[in-house]
């Protein structure tokens, strides 16, 4: 019986156990107008990826605790002194320094408002979310940039006053563990799993 | 705030002129069960040597370097495909390299080799761009293409493309379309062109005769972008042959190309939408800050600049390539454009960027008739025709190869051999696909400058390249 590929790093190492590949027969491919003559194979793969959060580990560990992390340049001699920025960067794209991470949940929750959205009725292959996938842009105030995500409850339009609710069960650890509703949604209508 | 340092804003200067000599393409398509890749580049290398009376071996001798574009590995699951392709063109043991810049990777192609010859290195370089986007089911294709958006930030929501764009859609239909039903039958009539351009293009496969109703009723992507505001998802092969001023001369006697000056300019921005930090409006040559002072009083939320509306990339390649090859306003010293139409929306946002309309007006490039090779309102001449070829719309985006069907084309138009390529019977036939009885000549009269905007992501990367028939050029730079 095979198990998901599992990964915890030891010693500055990954340390890795489990299947990270599933073997699958390749099939030919032919061709139905010509006689069933061979044109080609499929060649089936399914692998796993290794993928490291690094400076941005932070920011996908804090959603679960319900915090919305965001950085800040607090270089005195940057330009860009005082930025903040969500997404969340690493380093100042001006001077390269290491930003200061911040807790932003209170200023998301009192000030989150949706600069544009869509409604996306198709998506890619792999895709959790159900469609339609709502997304949504989201400025803050006194934040340089914009953040993409989407909206579980509502339909979205510019300029609705939104806040964030964070996947505090079962987390995914990604991206989708943060959400956001329309201001004064209460918290029993939220999605199985997400808090305040 | 974005600020550019004097450094950063030098205009580019090559050391020589540079020539565009021939150029070619396979047919596109949405599969090719019964071609590989290098079958398709061999095609498009084949008709570049045909339209310079030269066999492809003939050809292959004045190549001095060779410069691949091919975006996706993982559509193709071959890592240095570039080396196959050079394998099987038979061009080893030259120097070459591979470019990826995502939509924009066949005009960075075109930038590298135009550089290379540029600086004197090479005398004769080979540009050839492909993708291979038939060898996964299209949802898995989809999937491919959205890990170009950032993969912990934007690619799980949704993993589809085409949603990174409806939200540009849905803020300049607000801001600039002040919500108005006529902007988005505004947008349904670009669809409506290029895939009726497409019909008269033998190379196309996504030529239809449809109307404004049919793109407003086709199946919703991400609203408010819907499937037939979309461009293609394409199999193919197109290349060019950069040169320096002797060796055009002597590639092109007594044939019926005439060497072009070709400039490249690339400009770049953010990944994610999201981190693009507000700025004031670099301008153009045919702009004045007085343009865009009132921008936000006349459309609410259109002053912040580039926002989801503009494409800062696109603008810093006008910027730049402009001014190296002399142009100062581009509806006027310009006679035919393709532009990296991948949605309805990013074709209008364009016409801005590149400076057609200022910021706001793009609409009006459509709704005047100046971006028709005839205008529908007066039955002229359109006065700047846009994406004659069908754009990626209508024709093609295989995104390696691209921004360089884009150049053969607009070539095509500088040659005027545009009506013999695209109007030969055994080409149609050969392709297997039906000339329409309605067939028309799109080729552009007395065209003598022309422009390639090549673009990837939400605009991450952006190259213009401008062509210029050498005895009507704007200025002598070298």
């Amino acid at each position: 019986m095979s198990m998901f590929g599992q990964v915890f790093v030891k010693n500055n190492q990954y340390k890795i156990k489990g299947d990270f590949h599933h073997l699958t027969p390749n099939q030919p491919i032919r061709n139905a107008d010509d006689s069933w003559q061979l044109m080609g194979v499929t060649n089936p793969r399914d692998m796993t990826y290794i993928h490291s959060y690094g400076g941005e580990a932070v920011f996908f560990k804090s959603l679960c605790q319900g915090k919305l992390m965001a950085t800040r340049c607090d270089n005195p001699d940057c330009e860009s002194r005082g930025t903040i920025y969500q997404p969340f960067r690493i380093h100042c794209m001006e001077c390269l320094g290491k930003n200061t991470v911040i807790d932003m949940t209170d200023l998301a929750k009192n000030t989150a408002t949706i600069h544009t959205f869509m409604v996306c009725n198709r998506s890619g292959a792999f895709t959790i979310l159900d469609k339609p996938i709502k997304f949504i842009n989201i400025e803050f105030d006194g934040v340089a940039t914009i953040l993409m995500s989407y909206l579980s409850i509502g339909e979205p339009d510019i300029g609705m006053k939104v806040v964030p609710i964070f996947k505090k069960s079962s987390p995914t650890y990604t991206i989708l563990d943060l959400s956001w509703v329309p201001a004064g949604t209460p918290e029993s209508e939220l999605p199985e799993g997400f808090g305040f | 705030m974005i600020k550019f340092s004097e450094e950063q804003l030098k205009i580019p200067k090559m050391m020589k002129p540079v020539y565009l000599v021939t150029a070619g393409q396979s047919k596109f398509d949405r599969a090719f069960p019964g071609k590989r890749t290098e079958e398709l580049c061999i095609d498009a290398l084949t008709q570049a040597a045909e339209l310079i009376d030269m066999t492809p071996a003939e050809l292959k001798s004045y190549i001095h370097t060779a410069y691949y574009g091919h975006f996706a590995d993982h559509f193709g699951d071959q890592l240095l495909g570039e080396a196959v392709i050079h394998d099987r063109l038979g061009l080893d043991p030259l120097g070459t390299i591979g470019v990826k810049t995502g939509g924009a990777t066949g005009g960075s192609t075109i930038w590298e080799a135009v550089k290379a010859v540029a600086s004197g290195y090479s005398d004769c370089a080979l540009a050839m761009g492909w993708e291979r986007m038939d060898e996964v089911p299209t949802d898995e294709g989809n999937f491919l293409i959205s890990c170009a958006a950032d993969k912990d930030w934007e690619t799980p929501l949704g993993h589809i493309y085409t949603g990174y764009y409806a939200v540009m859609a849905q803020k300049y239909w607000k801001v600039f379309g002040k919500e108005e039903d006529s902007f988005r039958k505004t947008l349904a009539e670009i669809a409506v062109k290029h895939r009726g351009y497409a019909r008269m293009n033998p190379y196309a496969h996504g030529s239809m005769n449809i109307t404004v109703d049919d793109v407003l009723e086709s199946p919703v992507v991400a609203f408010p972008l819907r499937a037939l505001d979309c461009c293609l998802m394409s199999v193919g092969a197109a290349c060019c042959i950069i040169c320096d001023e002797a060796t055009a001369m002597k590639l092109t006697r007594n044939t019926k190309n005439k060497p072009l000056r070709v400039w490249v300019a690339a400009g770049s921005h953010t990944l994610r939408p999201a981190d693009r930090r507000d700025m004031e409006i670099p301008l153009l040559p045919n702009e004045t800050a007085d343009l865009y002072k009132d921008l936000g009083e006349r459309f609410p939320g259109g002053d912040r600049y580039p926002g989801f509306t503009g494409f800062l990339a696109a603008r810093m390649a006008c910027w730049y390539g402009y001014r190296m090859a002399g142009i100062t306003d581009p509806m006027e010293d310009l006679d035919v454009i393709e532009l990296h139409d991948a949605f309805t929306i990013s074709d209008v946002q364009t016409y801005e960027d590149i400076g057609l309309r200022p910021y706001g007006e793009g609409r009006d490039f459509v709704e005047s008739g100046d971006c028709y090779h005839t205008n529908p309102h007066t039955g002229q001449s359109g006065r700047l025709p846009s994406n004659l070829s069908g754009g990626l719309i209508g024709c093609m985006h295989a995104v390696g190869a691209t921004g360089i069907m884009q150049v053969f084309e607009i070539a095509t138009h500088l040659w005027n051999r545009w009506a013999e390529i695209h109007g030969d019977e055994k080409r149609w036939k050969s392709f297997d696909r039906e000339k329409p009885a309605d067939w028309t000549d799109l080729q552009v009269k007395g065209a003598k400058r022309a422009l390639a905007i090549s673009h990837a992501g939400v605009g991450s990367h952006v190259t213009s390249t401008i062509l210029m028939d050498p005895d009507h050029l704007l200025k002598q730079d070298v």
